[in-house]
């Protein structure tokens, strides 16, 4: 069954897009992601424009992280005080992702910035997930894992503007954490991703927020960064297409439903090493977009229309 | 000098006159409406051509070709080249005044219907529709524009067709007009012409309209005209939709 995109101007087959955003919030679920690091690619594989693709990310994400947000909220397990402090930084950060996106569309080199920035991105985080996770498989055959003493903090903890966030035990200065939510939400606008796959490691690795807060927390930050992106899109490209959120929403919240039945029976430190190989294999699929030679080194896009 | 070309433009008027010939076209659609389920539409393009009262046979059978064109506007062409390891957009040129859907039919192919010559000067053919003219500074380079017709061609927005007209009676032809799902939203102008042994005899002009139905429409409009609004209605729906599956799906 084929469906008209209004803003995209084209026809897609609404099954297609239904199955990936079933698949892809499976995914989702099962990992605690936005999983919009997957559906980008996808969908531009699908011939969607990729300004179309990127700013309607923004709903369909909104909505898959509303429904867990609210799991959460339920199980009180939703520190508000720092993911404002998160909230804020990452409005800065899409703020100036939307105008740098905007910016790069017009000189041509979109797609370019999209595929470096996932390569680096995905290959960063993929990299160090991965190697994280297989580190603790392995710790776990020997014994305990060393921890850090309390009391020892790293130098960006003891920055000015130190903060207390009684939900997660923290007390630590806002500026680290500013940034890395100004950087999530500026790698947000511009890929079209949620950026829970670098928010909860960063939250786990660099500030120590205890685990059971950090998914909850981030999925709550991603909530209002993403409705934040939907508007600055909406308002300044024009690009947010309805029925392809629709469809994608519908979709990735089922899909979502089931991902986080089957994930709840995964062994937690494989389940890690999955996610580190799934995001490196989207970073490797990426790379050699750039790095091979291209089929067709030409492309053409239509910059103005007399109608 | 005003005179004189008053006189020019009556003699272009009058040429096609010097045949015998006219032509009559009607076409099946005026308005292509875009409803949700759009994916592409046919279109028949009738012609008649009359001798005007002259029962002699014609001096060789009709050829016609008919060529549909979309709106125009610029198209950037881009092409990837080695920079370091890695293959970006380096190099590029602009072309302006392209149509965003083009169709050549013709009932066998061009170059038996007419000379190239007249071809160029008619502008019939892909080759001859998508000018040479290049927007920016930089030099004029063929493989550019070749890429331009490829791409668009892969994309079904430009095709050439030999078998696109074909003859009902010897003066009375059919043109099949294939318009894809993705054809661009704008007016299209559709020009017929009519060939006698290599020469034009007859000319004719026709138009449609390709535009969303209302609810494509006002959802178009509204994310052009009111993104603010758009973007928050869009939140208020992905909110809503999160909060009905959290409710549908709650286990506690």
């Amino acid at each position: 069954m084929e469906i008209y995109l209004p803003i995209a101007e084209m026809p897609v087959d609404v099954f297609l897009i239904l199955g990936m955003g079933v698949a892809v919030g499976f995914i989702s679920g099962m990992f605690g992601v936005g999983g919009g690091f997957l559906l980008t690619p996808l969908l531009i594989f699908v011939g969607i424009p990729p300004a179309v693709v990127v700013a309607t990310q923004g709903p369909q994400i909104a909505a898959s992280s509303m429904t867990g947000a609210l799991a959460y909220w339920r199980r009180k397990a939703i520190d508000f005080k720092l993911g404002g402090v998160l909230l804020a930084g990452g409005l800065i950060g899409t703020l100036l992702g939307v105008l740098f996106f905007n910016q790069m569309r017009r000189i041509g080199q979109l797609e370019t910035v999209i595929t470096i920035s996932y390569v680096v991105l995905l290959g960063g985080v993929g990299t160090l997930v991965s190697w994280e996770s297989l580190r603790a498989v392995a710790m776990a055959h020997k014994g305990p894992v060393k921890r850090r003493r309390a009391g020892r903090h790293a130098w960006y903890e003891g920055l000015p503007l130190k903060w207390r966030f009684q939900r997660s035990g923290l007390y630590i200065s806002v500026i680290p954490i500013l940034f890395i939510a100004a950087l999530i939400g500026f790698a947000g606008a511009v890929l079209g991703i949620g950026g829970g796959f670098i928010l909860v490691p960063a939250l786990i690795y660099i500030f120590r927020v205890p685990a059971q807060i950090v998914v909850g927390t981030s999925l709550f930050q991603i909530l209002f960064t993403m409705l934040a992106a939907t508007v600055l899109h909406a308002s300044t490209n024009h690009s947010v297409d309805l029925f392809l959120a629709l469809i994608l929403m519908v979709g990735g919240v089922f899909g979502a439903q089931f991902g986080a039945r089957t994930g709840a029976q995964i062994r937690s430190d494989y389940f890690r090493v999955l996610l580190g190989l799934l995001i490196l294999s989207v970073a490797v699929r990426f790379a050699t977009d750039v790095l091979t030679t291209p089929k067709e080194p030409f492309s053409a896009t239509l910059t103005e229309t007399v109608r | 000098m005003k005179s004189l070309r008053a006189l020019v433009l009556l003699c272009l008027v009058a040429s096609p006159m010097a045949h015998a010939e006219t032509l009559v076209t009607s076409l099946s659609r005026e308005n292509v409406l875009i409803q949700s389920n759009f994916a592409g539409e046919r279109l028949s393009l009738f012609g008649v051509i009359d001798r005007g009262g002259d029962n002699r046979a014609p001096p060789g059978a009709y050829d016609a070709v008919v060529t549909v064109r979309g709106p125009r506007g610029a198209v950037t062409v881009r092409r990837k080249d080695r920079f370091g390891p890695m293959w970006l957009n380096l190099d590029e040129r602009r072309y302006i005044a392209i149509p965003a859907f083009l169709e050549v039919l013709s009932n066998r192919a061009l170059p038996l219907i007419a000379q190239a010559p007249l071809r160029e000067e008619l502008r019939l053919g892909l080759d001859a529709q998508v000018p040479q003219q290049i927007a920016s500074r930089a030099a004029n380079d063929p493989r550019f524009r070749d890429a331009l017709q490829r791409l668009r061609k892969e994309q079904d927005l430009f095709r050439e067709s030999a078998s696109g007209v074909k003859f009902i009676a010897p003066n009375v032809f059919q043109a099949a007009i294939e318009l894809p799902g993705k054809a661009p939203i704008g007016n299209y102008d559709i020009d017929v012409a009519v060939f006698v042994n290599g020469a034009l005899v007859a000319r004719g002009t026709s138009s449609f309209r390709v535009a969303k139905t209302a609810v494509e429409q006002t959802v178009a409009t509204l994310a052009a005209d009111h993104g603010v609004l758009f973007g928050i209605g869009m939140s208020i729906l992905s909110l809503f939709i999160g909060w009905l599956a959290s409710v549908i799906f709650r286990r506690d």
